[in-house]
């Protein structure tokens, strides 16, 4: 029986959006489309099996080795930093990390700024690297009304259009990083399956560069 | 396994079969104390593979650590002898922060050290040592080898900034080409010198097929004629079908130098060996002599071992006033065929594979 190459795919639109890559480079699934809540899907004759995961868990489930490679947004890369292999920049899915507060804050270099954020570890890092004192406040969800509410003086988090900043009367201040959805693999798995990742990086490289 | 295979426990297996392994080489078995002066890793934290180390105030008020790694304390106590080789092998337990887990754990480790005039046949034989150590542990495995001169050389003539060397290593390790593009623009190293990282990223496979195309790229530097030397003594081995030269290998630190590798075997998502030369923190720890060696991380092997799915063979139950020395020879003809448990009445949650029954000194199965 052929060995199945194990993919983990982001649910969601940019999910979609990679599938279509993957199918293009001659990996396809056709079962993947059909209309139910099946969240393993496999084409025994192209070798492939895919799974839909939460975003943030692609990384982990490559790292662990349950899946040989996955497609992870390079938030989530910087955030975890897991022992993977970052094999290519897939162009999609791209936004900024970015240092978001209310209109016409003033930031005072004297007093400990009040970071709001999911990602703790990237706003740590920022910060660290401009010498500021900073104290992180780790949410979950909403970050954007922690500025409203008095919680932070501002926040760090994704934005694509800043469209949910402006509506909550916020700016962007600072860029912290460009992200875009990156192909990622185990490291076992890069040796034991190299020949067809090595083809999925080739196709899928010749698709970036179009 | 000598009978003993279904008994061990996969990490238990290795360490049998390794030890008979190193010490067939010449390599003398290092015992050590669970502990060791905290000064120790305070000096030669690079070195470590993770930050923590759980210490502790001996009884005359030092501060000691749990050893952390096994490298350092073997150093301290080794003596510089010109034109010798000391060989030595360890099976010991260490305590760092697990990778995987994020919190301190006991960790089964195994490896040999080599040090004082290493050549490029002891460099083999520690190669030769690792892909057999694999090859022991699973059929299917990779040796992955690289050269930090490689590196090294093309850094080198740029005076990188200790943060810019740091960055062009992360990508290199993570085989990260499009970030080392933008890596290579952020510290001005030279397009020529960037283009030819980004292709050394992309190197991965058999020497033969790598080494040309290595050569191609940057001539035959003293650490491509090493890496050829040593690769092609493994022409026609059993070993010779493990080798995969990746670039990707970049031990971490200042203290390497040289040839540095990684193991995988299938069914383990991360390496479970790791070694490469480390003459600069013998010098740092003021020897003169070179070093190289290898560990074998023994807690990542194990998972993919088949769970039985009961916990014993065979259950038999007795009955009390029942005759004892007819039901222990009824038990021990059994045992014959794997485990048995003796109970009077069967336990809630106890799984086997048989359950028998003695009664009127005879075995009934049920």
């Amino acid at each position: 029986m052929k060995e199945m190459l194990n993919i983990a795919l982001p649910k969601g639109r940019l999910g979609e959006k990679v599938y279509a890559m993957f199918e293009q480079a001659g990996f396809p699934c056709p079962s993947i489309k059909e209309n139910n809540r099946k969240l393993i899907f496999e084409n025994q004759e192209a070798g492939v099996r895919y799974f839909w995961v939460k975003p943030s868990d692609v990384a982990i489930y490559v790292e662990r080795g349950a899946a040989d490679i996955g497609v992870a947004g390079k938030d989530i890369l910087l955030e975890y930093r897991p022992q993977v292999y970052e094999l290519l920049d897939l162009d999609i899915g791209k936004c900024r990390m970015a240092v978001a507060a209310p209109a016409g804050f003033r930031d005072d270099p004297n007093r400990t700024l009040r970071v709001a954020t999911k990602f703790s570890r990237i706003a740590r890092d920022y910060y660290a690297g401009q010498g500021r004192d900073i104290d992180i406040i780790h949410l979950n969800g909403s970050i954007e009304i922690a500025p409203i509410l008095g919680l932070s003086d501002v926040i760090v988090d994704i934005v694509e259009t800043g469209t949910t900043l402006k509506e909550n009367n916020l700016e962007v201040t600072e860029t912290v990083v460009p992200i875009s959805a990156r192909l990622i693999a185990n490291k076992a798995s890069f040796k034991f399956k190299n020949e067809p990742i090595e083809k999925i990086l080739q196709q899928m490289a010749v698709l970036t560069e179009r | 396994m000598n009978g003993y295979g279904c008994t061990l426990k996969k990490e238990e297996q290795a360490v049998f079969a390794l030890r008979g392994l190193y010490e067939q080489y010449g390599y003398a078995p290092y015992k050590m104390s669970k502990f060791e002066e905290y000064d120790l890793y305070v000096r030669n934290k690079e070195f470590l593979i993770s930050d923590g180390v759980i210490t502790f105030t001996d009884t005359d008020g030092k501060l000691m650590a749990l050893k952390p790694d096994v490298t350092l304390s073997i150093i301290k106590n080794s003596r510089d002898e010109a034109g010798c080789v000391q060989r030595v092998y360890y099976n010991e337990n260490v305590y760092r922060v697990s990778e995987d887990a994020h919190c301190f754990k006991e960790i089964l480790q195994t490896g040999v050290e080599c040090m004082g005039d290493i050549d490029d046949c002891t460099l083999y034989e520690v190669l030769r040592l690792a892909a057999e150590s694999l090859r022991r542990i699973h059929p299917k495995a990779v040796l992955d080898i690289s050269h930090l001169g490689v590196l090294e050389d093309l850094l080198a003539p740029l005076a990188l900034s200790a943060e810019g060397q740091a960055a062009v290593y992360r990508c290199v390790g993570e085989k990260n080409a499009h970030e080392l593009q933008a890596v290579c623009d952020t510290y001005g190293i030279p397009d020529p010198t960037a283009d030819t990282l980004r292709r050394l990223v992309g190197l991965y496979g058999p020497p033969a097929a790598v080494l040309p195309r290595l050569a191609d790229l940057l001539g035959e530097t003293p650490a491509v004629a090493q890496l050829r030397r040593l690769t092609d003594a493994f022409a026609g081995s059993a070993w010779a079908e493990m080798l995969r030269i990746d670039f990707s290998v970049v031990a971490a630190g200042r203290y390497y130098n040289g040839i540095v590798f990684k193991g995988f075997v299938a069914g383990s998502p991360d390496s479970v060996l790791s070694g490469g030369q480390y003459d600069k923190l013998m010098r740092r720890m003021g020897r003169r002599g070179k070093a190289v060696g290898f560990a074998v991380y023994l807690d990542r092997l194990g998972r993919d071992q088949e769970a039985a799915g009961y916990d014993v063979d065979a259950l038999l139950l007795y009955k009390d006033g029942c005759d004892l020395a007819a039901l222990m020879a009824a038990a021990d003809t059994l045992r014959q065929e794997g485990t048995l448990i003796l109970q009077k009445e069967i336990p809630q949650k106890l799984t086997y594979r048989r359950l028998y029954a003695f009664e009127d000194g005879e075995v009934r199965p049920l």
